[in-house]
């Protein structure tokens, strides 16, 4: 039943992406380019998007376990920190030069175009290059 | 798209209503939270009790602009502007940047903002920041006058 719970999630989510447009980098470079011809639409994107993920909070908030499983497990940490704000200003960098930010690039490989593939390849490596950075002893982790 | 009519606005928000509902579903029944660089992160590491789920979620993620296109009768539009090299560039920084910072748009942006959280807000600010900055610098300084 969760498989299924995430299955279905994932397709809500992708239809959602590809409903809303920002499935294509020219409109999120669209969106993000505020001093040029500004196209706003997808903040809308994000006003939907939060304001029923929101309601689903409020919601979590009134039952003491998700249906399928025996407790949330939500992020709980505070800390804003350098790596947080570091990490963040790395991700904005690449999502402001390829218009892909992981989902989209996620989703649109189904759609079978090559540029799709290199971006999520060189991303998959970006993520394991940090996963082999942190399992090094001498770096402290977090 | 600049002067792009109702209907895209009309479109742009109803697929962020289906995004909240996928994010709420997966809170409400496996009380997990839809962050897409963390689901596609942890599947590089050994299999665990939550790749299962996480794997179902990413077929789901893929299958979902096939269904668009069932439904809407055509392919959802993908445009790439950017060229190879800057590609990977982007790629790996991204990559990197959203297992460093926690998360991405999904994580940070649609659930760390729906509950308010002080690190999704600090991280979603500083991304669209330097996002923005990004594509001013590409557009209007390095290839002014380039589409």
């Amino acid at each position: 039943m969760k498989i299924a719970a995430a299955l279905l999630a994932g397709l809500l989510f992708g239809l959602g992406l590809a409903l809303a447009g920002m499935l294509d980098p020219v409109r999120v470079q669209g969106f993000l380019d505020v001093t040029g011809a500004w196209d706003p639409s997808l903040a809308f994107v994000l006003g939907g998007a939060v304001g029923v993920s929101a309601l689903g909070n409020l919601l979590a908030r009134h039952v003491r376990h998700p249906l399928l499983a025996a407790a949330f497990d939500i992020p709980s940490s505070r800390r804003v920190d350098a790596k947080l704000l570091g990490g963040s200003a790395l991700f904005g960098i690449g999502w402001g030069l390829a218009g892909f930010c992981p989902g989209p690039a996620l989703s649109a490989l189904s759609l079978g175009l090559p540029k799709a593939f290199v971006f999520v390849a060189a991303m998959l490596l970006g993520m394991w290059g940090y996963k082999i950075m942190i399992s090094k002893p001498s770096q402290p982790s977090a | 798209m600049p002067g792009a009519g109702a209907e895209t606005y009309w479109l742009s928000w109803g697929g962020g209503i289906l995004i909240g509902l996928a994010s709420a579903a997966l809170l409400l029944l496996n009380g997990r939270v839809a962050g897409i660089s963390g689901i596609a992160g942890n599947m590089l590491r050994r299999p665990d009790r939550d790749t299962p789920w996480r794997a179902a979620f990413l077929v789901g993620l893929l299958a979902g602009p096939l269904l668009f296109t069932v439904l809407a009768g055509h392919r959802p539009p993908v445009h790439v502007l950017a060229s190879w090299p800057v590609l990977v560039f982007a790629g790996l920084l991204v990559g990197f940047g959203t297992r460093l910072g926690s998360g991405c748009t999904s994580g940070h942006g649609v659930s760390g903002l729906a509950r308010l959280s002080r690190r999704s807000i600090a991280a979603v600010a500083t991304f669209m920041a330097f996002a923005i900055v990004t594509v001013f610098l590409v557009r209007h300084v390095f290839l002014d006058g380039v589409p």
